[in-house]
């Protein structure tokens, strides 16, 4: 069990293919697009569906994209990205790269039938959905990946229910599931992690997905600055995870040796202020259980 | 490190001067971040030790190694978000009040 480091910030290009862009400071989805450019390159052709990267990319008459990108329909991003894959073959360019970037909303919810089926179809896509749990770019609603508990706008806290009720969806095994060459989960706060994963996502074959959880100061109500540090501390808790799917197998990149505490993460954020202690051991329970799963199936 | 030239704002004067289409060049800048900051990363270049942490987690890419491996911020485009402070070791980062 390993996290992938043969990539670090030193072997990294210097050059920056995403700058300028109007993203609130400190976040988290912008981070993880822009070391990912740096892995794939300017000659990535890049599909974005509405969300908070499109919208802080293209204003009008700015263009933070050194690559060439475009805005896809919502529900189409797996789409537009296969169809720009087959126009590349098409031109004949010897090493046609075409990323589609989403977000939880675009992905898990809106975008999972283009996404299905471009998996499907098997043809060389990377798929990275930078989730910060909810639909940010339109003002903090809930999405099917928001989690158990948390403050949104369409899920707020009340005297009777404290935040969302729902589980968060498991994107990754339902990416998984369509037996795809290539899929991980990665986190803004194991920057190394992922931007090996990006790596191995652009040597594959065939489709790949990479799932990387996203801090959001301006949605979660955290200070700007400890975006990579929540990152991180998010897999220290056991609430997220580092792994891969590969070759049908399942693997564990980390596991830490004690699980931080919960409460003291959760209190950090402001959408998760009004948690009480039975409902921390009910994220506790399910974490176990999860773990549990994790450690008798998957390859560690 | 930043790759373009800033792009001057178009003047518009009247509407032939507006680009049509719904496209534009590629890394087409036009504006800055600098006002959006409270806080301006100041680093002190005595305790950089050069490790490349704040490069790598500046979701702005405001931060490059300058050639003697120490950290050079473009205040053009820095937010003042505080992350590269934060997440510096030796604590060579400083976050001070911008001045209005
Ligand atoms: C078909 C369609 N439905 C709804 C919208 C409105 N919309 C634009 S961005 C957005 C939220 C996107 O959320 P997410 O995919 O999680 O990305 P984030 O903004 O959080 O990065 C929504 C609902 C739209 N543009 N098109
Ligand atoms: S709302 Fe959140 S995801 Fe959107 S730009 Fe701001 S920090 Fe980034
Ligand atoms: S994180 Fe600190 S020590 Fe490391 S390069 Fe940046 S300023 Fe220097
Ligand atoms: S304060 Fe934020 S935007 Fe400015 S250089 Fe540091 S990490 Fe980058
Ligand atoms: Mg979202």
């Amino acid at each position: 069990m390993s996290t992938n480091t043969k990539l670090n910030a030193r072997k990294l290009d210097s050059t920056e293919n995403f700058y300028g862009h109007k993203a609130c400071g400190g976040c988290g989805e912008s981070l993880a697009l822009r070391l990912a450019l740096k892995v794939l390159g300017d000659e990535a052709y890049l599909s974005l569906p509405a969300g908070c990267m499109a919208a802080v990319s293209f204003i009008y008459p700015n263009m933070a994209f050194k690559n060439n990108a475009i805005i896809t329909p919502f529900a189409s991003t797996a789409a537009v990205t296969t169809g720009i894959a087959a126009g590349l073959e098409a031109l004949g360019k010897k090493k046609p790269l075409s990323v589609g970037f989403a977000g939880d909303g675009g992905t898990a919810d809106i975008g999972i039938q283009s996404l299905s089926g471009a998996i499907d179809r098997g043809e060389k896509f990377i798929y990275i959905c930078t989730d910060n749990e909810a639909y940010m770019n339109t003002g903090i609603q809930k999405s099917g990946l928001t989690p158990f508990g948390a403050a949104t706008t369409t899920t707020p806290s009340g005297k009777v229910i404290h935040g969302n009720i729902n589980e968060k969806k498991n994107m990754f095994e339902i990416v998984a599931a369509h037996g795809i060459e290539y899929a991980a989960t990665a986190s803004v706060g194991y920057l190394e992690d992922f931007i090996n994963k990006v790596q191995k996502a652009k040597d594959c074959a065939g489709p790949s997905y990479i799932h990387v959880y996203s801090p959001c100061p301006t949605g979660w109500g955290h200070g700007s600055e400890i975006t990579v540090d929540l990152g991180k501390e998010v897999v220290d808790t056991g609430l997220w995870y580092l792994a891969e799917f590969e070759k049908g197998e399942f693997s564990l990149n980390l596991k830490p040796k004690d699980f931080k505490p919960v409460k003291d993460h959760l209190m950090r954020q402001n959408r998760f202020r009004h948690i009480n202690d039975e409902e921390i051991k009910m994220i506790e329970t399910t974490r176990d259980a999860k773990w549990a799963k994790m450690l008798k199936n998957w390859n560690i | 490190m930043k790759e373009f030239k800033m792009s001057p704002k178009p003047m518009w004067n009247s509407l032939g001067d507006i680009p049509m289409g719904s496209s534009c060049p590629s890394f087409h800048i036009t504006d800055i971040n600098a006002g959006w900051r409270v806080f301006k990363p100041v680093v002190d270049l005595e305790k950089c030790i050069g490790c490349y942490r704040c490069y790598f987690v500046c979701p702005d890419g405001a931060i490059h190694m300058s050639d003697d491996k120490k950290a050079d911020v473009d205040y053009s485009f820095c937010k003042g978000c505080g992350i590269c402070a934060h997440e510096c070791k030796p604590k060579a980062i400083s976050m001070i009040k911008e001045e209005k």
